[in-house]
């Protein structure tokens, strides 16, 4: 009946330097374009995060900005990663290298995905992710500290709190964040809630 | 005392309730798993590593519709990628034990086209599968969940998913429509009233006498575009017109109790009296064909209006403008109607069903599809492409210039070799217009009705359908 599941690693903090791609409303399409779902797996996805968008900018994409390269924490604007479930878009931003969004506001199959990752979606209120993006243009190199736990967001424009729905907090603070090990442990009551279905 | 009246949401949700989870999410029974090419390979993979089975493959069904071409479909498929996509869909259903309904089954189709017309989606399921317009399926008073890789593999290990409940948002639609004006432009209109992302955190609840009177194919034209509104998902409560779509259908429950199970099904619906987070009105009499004219659904208009300026924008809005009509080298406050397009596709998940060729094709009959002008065709299933056939559609769509394709996705996100090129415009039956989402990374999309698309087809620029007669 399977290995043993192990619980995933409790997150209760994120740490690192930050990337801005502004703009809101941006979509799974443009964070992943379609062609590049023909891959059987997602190991190759990270190179193709923003293609077409970064083709277009023509080297201007801050993901082709020298002083973001080593950035963890991706700062976007509202509705971030709306449109196609496909969990491509968060596999292509995690194998580039983030590890976790600040936005206004999230997709939530978007986010769903990213929760299944382990990768934290945490919203700002629109004058602190405001001010958040113009202290990280200005200051690419400072550090930033995601803390799940005092939900705050620390960085050289002070300290914001920060937003994130209670049962995805619990479940990165106690590492049941990838939930089939959880979903398995009902046992039988899957069971009876199945067989108590009129199909 | 907790209100006894209930919605449909609510009672859908508690019948499929397995327990509460340490986190506060419900651990919820997902009774019936839709899957496909793109999004499963994946997730069976990791079954495989955790050496864990289908844990109800009766309860799990396959097609597949993303990638497959819509002109030559014999095997193996021409494209490399596309056959080994395929080919791992069908030995993963073989290992598995999963009912696949590919093209040899006369079956095939677009996921969100074949569960109903086979009878899979019935009222009161709850459906997960990895696409987000699985909320289609919430047209029979289902609800209907769109998801990522990692949950199709925990609905396939353990057939549940962990999620928190949702705020339940009526849209009541009254009045009547005009001729001319399709479930599409009711959508359309409802997301440009509501925002792109003004469903984050909702169920639609669509309802009012407009809905009341749509067919089951209309209904699921509306609960489709429910994710291009930002909600989870969406549905309709079902009536008789939900009762005599289903009667008679493949999987149709068939025990010789059909009226039984048909009035349980009407019981399912929201009850008088039942408490909702949000009620909005919407007066459908003043709906007309809607456009999309820039880069998200919500950027839309009626085919009377102006595209909008970066000035008239609110605040929040104005970027978004500048950067969509930047995109589509359009002119702000000009005239969406007299747009030149170069391609027409009529298709979808959301419009690809027969209700919706037809009325594409009493278009087509009226004249012939302009000179330069590509169009394509394509039948939501193998269903759809029978009976359109049997109904002669075909030929009308051929004598008026338009290419008939065999059924799939297509150019709804072109993973199969029907793309835009370069720049062209395309009108769309379909539900993105997102930046490069027809296949081009600069091509251009403007979403419409299917009748509005052949009537754009055939003056080789957007018109207003309601002045062919
Ligand atoms: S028709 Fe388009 S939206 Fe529908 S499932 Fe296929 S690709 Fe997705």
């Amino acid at each position: 009946m399977g290995k043993e599941l192990q619980t995933s690693i409790r997150i209760d903090s994120v740490e690192g330097t930050g990337c801005v791609v502004r703009g809101d409303d941006i979509d799974t399409d443009r964070i992943i374009p379609a062609r590049f779902m023909k891959d059987l797996t997602f190991d190759d996805m990270g190179q193709h995060a923003f293609e077409d968008a970064r083709k277009a900018a023509k080297g201007q994409h801050p993901l082709d900005d020298e002083r973001f390269t080593h950035a963890s924490i991706l700062i976007v604007g509202q509705n971030f990663g709306c449109g196609s479930s496909r969990e491509h878009a968060p596999q292509a931003l995690m194998r580039f290298g983030f590890n976790a969004f600040v936005g206004g506001s999230f997709a939530e199959i978007f986010a769903g995905n990213c929760t299944s990752l382990g990768l934290p979606c945490i919203t700002l209120g629109e004058v602190d992710l405001a001010k958040l993006m113009d202290a990280v243009e200005l200051d690419p190199t400072q550090n930033l500290r995601i803390d799940l736990d005092a939900r705050s967001l620390t960085s050289r424009a002070g300290e914001m709190s920060i937003s994130i729905p209670d049962g995805v907090r619990h479940q990165l603070l106690a590492g049941d964040w990838d939930a089939m090990r959880i979903l398995l442990d009902a046992g039988d009551d899957i069971e009876k809630t199945a067989s108590a279905l009129p199909y | 005392m907790a209100n006894p009246a209930k919605n449909l949401f609510q009672k859908v949700w508690n019948a499929h309730r397995v327990r509460e989870l340490a986190s506060g999410q419900t651990q919820l029974l997902i009774g019936t798993h839709l899957i496909h090419e793109v999004t499963s390979p994946q997730a069976f993979a990791m079954l495989r590593e955790l050496e864990l089975s289908v844990r109800y493959p009766k309860r799990t069904f396959a097609t597949v519709d993303h990638i497959i071409p819509t002109d030559d479909q014999s095997r193996p498929l021409q494209d490399e990628l596309a056959e080994a996509m395929m080919s791992e869909l069908e030995q993963n259903c073989r290992e598995h034990d999963i009912q696949f309904f590919g093209p040899e089954s006369g079956f095939q189709g677009i996921v969100h086209v074949i569960g109903p017309e086979l009878g899979l989606t019935q009222p009161g399921m709850t459906i997960g599968c990895g696409d987000s317009h699985t909320s289609t399926h919430g047209a029979f008073g289902t609800i209907a969940f769109g998801i990522g890789t990692s949950q199709v593999r925990d609905l396939l290990a353990t057939q549940c998913m962990a999620i928190s409940p949702l705020k339940v948002r009526r849209i009541e639609v009254t009045g009547t429509l005009e001729p001319g004006v399709f479930a599409k432009d009711v959508i359309l209109a409802i997301i440009r009233k509501l925002g792109v992302n003004g469903g984050v955190g909702y169920a639609y609840e669509y309802a009012g006498p407009v809905l009341d009177a749509m067919s089951m194919e209309e209904r699921m034209t509306i609960c489709n575009m429910s994710i291009e509104g930002g909600a989870r998902c969406g549905y309709v409560n079902p009536d008789s017109t939900t009762v005599e779509y289903l009667r008679g259908r493949r999987y149709t429950p068939d025990d010789g109790d059909f009226e039984g199970k048909a009035a349980a099904w009407l019981a399912l619906a929201s009850d008088p009296g039942a408490v909702y987070d949000d009620v909005v009105e919407i007066d459908g009499s003043e709906i007309e064909p809607c456009i999309t004219w820039g880069i998200n659904p919500g950027h839309n208009i009626g085919v009377s209006e102006s595209i909008p300026t970066p000035n008239e924008a609110s605040d929040d809005e104005r970027a978004g403008v500048e950067e969509a009509l930047e995109y589509m080298d359009f002119v702000a406050g000009a005239s969406i109607a007299g747009t030149p397009i170069d391609v027409a596709f009529i298709g979808s998940c959301t419009n690809g069903r027969i209700s919706d060729l037809r009325e594409a094709a009493r278009i087509a009959a009226t004249g012939h599809v302009k000179e330069g002008v590509r169009t394509l065709v394509v039948p939501g299933s193998a269903d759809v492409q029978r009976q359109a056939e049997s109904e002669g559609l075909h030929e009308i769509f051929r004598k008026a210039g338009f290419d008939w394709r065999e059924p799939g996705c297509s150019m709804c996100l072109a993973m199969n070799p029907d793309k835009l090129r370069g720049r062209e415009v395309c009108a769309s039956s379909s539900n993105r217009n997102f930046k490069g989402r027809q296949g081009s990374p600069s091509g251009r999309t403007l979403l419409m009705s299917p009748a509005m698309v052949a009537a754009a087809a055939i003056a080789g620029e957007v018109v207003d359908v309601r002045r062919i007669s």
